[in-house]
């Protein structure tokens, strides 16, 4: 038998994680009932409910092709659902494109590919979303942005090009640009499967900051250690449902299911 | 185990030379571009000499070039007893002679400052437009610039085209007050308001306020309207409103809508399946059936409808290359961020489509530029259609080359000047740093 020990993941990072300000209040932020969605015949997200209190940070996991990111996408409807019932801070996502454009307005994205604007300096990235959409007057949403970007340690590289940055700064720069629109609630879909190892960490300490903060967050990724240092609830997908969910010391130390425990062994490599 | 023989520490660090002198300047590059190897060699020789002899056949004519005289064979006279009696020479003096239809038409001569006038503010009012360091307030004068320029090279009443402009405005302010509910509503009902202004309250507004405060030029008609400045008035009309309209029909053509979809690529399958001389006879000939008995509508305009269209179909296609090069990942940023679709396009899409876009864009207007040549068949006396008209005068029957050189000129340094702008401005846009 391997030792208990061996089936945590190794930490994300070496400091000590704040988690004064990391509490799940009882307000809901997003209730997912009953969800279905079909790709063509494809019926790639099944039965799936969930509900995210104010404040959890849930990292799901999964095999490739399993919905993870359909299932984030959903959310603040990238993709759309054909069954069931998604409500985002008290708004319901139908076919209203008001309704939809409130959504996104409140809640961040981050891409495993970034998808800056390659024609926008990073200050641009940051404040195109809130002057034109929230109407932020510009000298505000210049100062905005500073503070963000300084929070994700770039301001030196505000008025370059992302083609300039490396893919940790830009994706740095993605979080930053998200958080200018003061969202309550942050979806990251592999935000580090795109970077380089040393790039992974300062994206990684970027995103326990934000957790850090008291963010509510869904992340879809397979560092596992940043769920087990972060996470207060890890989400484990396969074709199209959850399979299984739990605090982040049960789920890697007792996985209930064969098909978690497989997963859990390829990806900690025991 | 240690393995000395491949241990090896630097114990001095080289300087900087300069390269061998055979390997910089001119001999270089012209080792490298004209005499590397035997087959590259013969090359260049073979070419420096078809070169040389075609020039050497070329001079004669060009030195010998008169540029005052009144007929072609005066012109011969002069040049043969100047240069001996078999001599030959180019007879610039029938471009002297006659520039000024070739340039004007038959515009009145005492007017010519308006179109130069109009040139001049022209070039004034697109600057803000090619170079974006300029103030962006002159982009108001921009605006403004096509009422002002008809007005000066049509002349007539100052009235009319400030009547017409209004209609845009009220177009404009129905516009903004239902945009908030919703976009294509507000569109149509600014497009109806704006023609229904057009159509019954322009004329009156424009009588009364002549009658108050008449101010006006002579007026020119379009038929003494001619030579190079037709070509300008047309292509630059053309170019103006193809890019627009292309832009709504490449994204009309990827629309959701089934209507707007349809009707976007019967449009532009039409009229790319369809040679544009056609288009312009029908423009001539047939738009006097279509439209309502009594409307007189202007052959020059007409002309500029058709070019306007026939160019907006190949410019719908340049820009759907442009957003197809796009990575779906800049929609779903844009939409993720909250942005609505005008505004993800205003922003995001359309300033990365239309910059891949660029080369074929330009190219487009170039061919657009020269293709109103083409209204030399429906009788508008464009600088071709002039060159025809002077050949057949007793006087300069037989002259052939300079007339086409000095056209062509003109033509080629627009041309070359639009080619060498775009390059300037793919420089200035690239910000990728790949
Ligand atoms: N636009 C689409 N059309 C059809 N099928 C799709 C589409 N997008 C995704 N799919 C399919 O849906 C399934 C789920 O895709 P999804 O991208 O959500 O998986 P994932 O769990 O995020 O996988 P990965 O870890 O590889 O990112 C996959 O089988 C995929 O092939
Ligand atoms: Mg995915």
């Amino acid at each position: 038998m391997t030792p208990m020990s061996d089936a945590m993941p190794e930490i994300a990072t070496d400091r000590q994680v704040d988690r004064s300000k990391m509490t799940v209040s009882a307000e809901v932020a997003v209730q997912i009932e009953k969800m279905n969605k079909w790709y063509g015949q494809f019926h790639v997200l099944r039965d799936i409910d969930l509900t995210v209190h104010r404040g959890e940070r849930i990292v799901i996991a999964g095999p490739s092709g399993s919905g993870k990111s359909t299932l984030i996408r959903c959310i603040n409807r990238l993709e759309e659902h054909q069954a069931g019932k998604i409500v985002v801070d008290g708004i319901e996502l139908t076919n209203d494109l008001k309704n939809i454009d409130k959504v996104r307005s409140e809640v961040g994205m981050v891409f495993q590919h970034f998808n800056l604007f390659p024609h926008l300096t990073i200050l641009e990235n940051c404040t195109l979303a809130p002057i034109w959409v929230r109407k932020t007057p510009r000298k505000e949403a210049i100062e905005t942005a500073m503070h963000f970007l300084e929070k994700v340690k770039i301001p030196e590289q505000a008025n370059k090009y992302p083609g300039q940055l490396s893919g940790g700064q830009q994706q740095r720069v993605a979080i930053a640009r998200s958080l200018c629109m003061r969202p309550r609630i942050m979806l990251f879909d592999e935000p580090t499967s795109a970077l380089d190892p040393e790039m992974i960490k300062e994206v990684l300490d970027t995103m326990i900051s934000l957790a850090e903060e008291g963010m509510t967050m869904l992340c879809v990724t397979h560092e596992m250690g940043f769920a087990r240092q972060v996470a207060n609830r890890v989400i484990f997908m396969d074709q199209g449902q959850i399979v299984e969910q739990n605090e982040p010391e049960e789920f890697f130390l007792n996985p209930k299911s064969d098909r978690t425990k497989l997963f859990l062994s390829q990806i900690l490599g025991h | 185990m240690a393995d000395t023989e491949h241990e090896f520490v630097r114990s001095q660090m080289l300087p900087a030379l300069a390269p061998p002198s055979s390997q910089v300047g001119a001999v270089r590059w012209m080792r490298e571009n004209l005499f590397s190897g035997w087959a590259n060699t013969a090359l260049t020789l073979i070419s420096a000499y078809v070169v040389i002899h075609f020039l050497w056949g070329m001079a004669p004519w060009w030195l010998h070039a008169v540029w005052n005289a009144s007929s072609l064979p005066d012109c011969r006279k002069i040049i043969q007893t100047d240069f001996g009696p078999h001599a030959e020479g180019a007879c610039f003096a029938v471009v002297h002679e006659r520039w000024k239809q070739l340039l004007y038409g038959f515009y009145p001569d005492t007017e010519y400052w308006r179109p130069n006038l109009a040139l001049i503010l022209m070039l004034a009012a697109i600057a803000p437009i090619l170079f974006s360091h300029l103030p962006r307030k002159l982009l108001a004068f921009s605006a403004l610039y096509p009422f002002i320029g008809y007005w000066l090279i049509w002349g007539g009443t100052i009235w009319f085209p400030v009547s017409a402009l209004l209609g845009f405005v009220i177009g404009g302010v129905v516009f903004k007050l239902l945009a908030e509910k919703s976009a294509v509503v507000a569109a149509g009902a600014g497009i109806v308001i704006a023609a229904l202004w057009w159509m019954f309250g322009e004329s009156w507004l424009e009588a009364a306020l002549h009658a108050a405060l008449p101010i006006s030029l002579p007026s020119v008609e379009s038929r003494d309207i001619g030579g190079f400045l037709l070509s300008i008035i047309i292509g630059v009309s053309g170019i103006t409103l193809s890019l627009p309209l292309g832009v709504l029909l490449a994204l009309g053509r990827q629309s959701n809508m089934f209507f707007i979809r349809s009707v976007s690529i019967g449009f532009i399958e039409f009229i790319r399946g369809v040679p544009l001389i056609t288009l312009l006879f029908t423009a001539s000939l047939l738009l006097n059936y279509f439209l309502p008995p009594g409307t007189n509508f202007d052959l020059i305009l007409r002309v500029v409808i058709m070019v306007t269209l026939f160019a907006a179909a190949y410019m719908a296609e340049v820009i759907r290359g442009g957003l197809a090069a796009l990575p779906r990942g800049q929609y779903e940023a844009a939409d993720a961020l909250g942005l609505d679709y005008w505004k993800a396009q205003r922003l995001i899409i359309m300033p990365q489509a239309l910059k891949i876009s660029i080369p074929g864009i330009v190219n487009t207007f170039i061919g657009l530029f020269k293709d109103t040549t083409l209204v030399v068949f429906i009788g508008l006396l464009d600088p071709i259609g002039f060159i025809n008209a002077i050949r057949a005068t007793s006087e300069w029957n037989g002259i052939y080359w300079e007339l086409y050189i000095f056209v062509g000129a003109l033509f080629f340094v627009f041309c070359y000047g639009m080619s060498q702008y775009s390059m300037y401005l793919e420089r200035k846009l690239r910000t990728d740093h790949r």
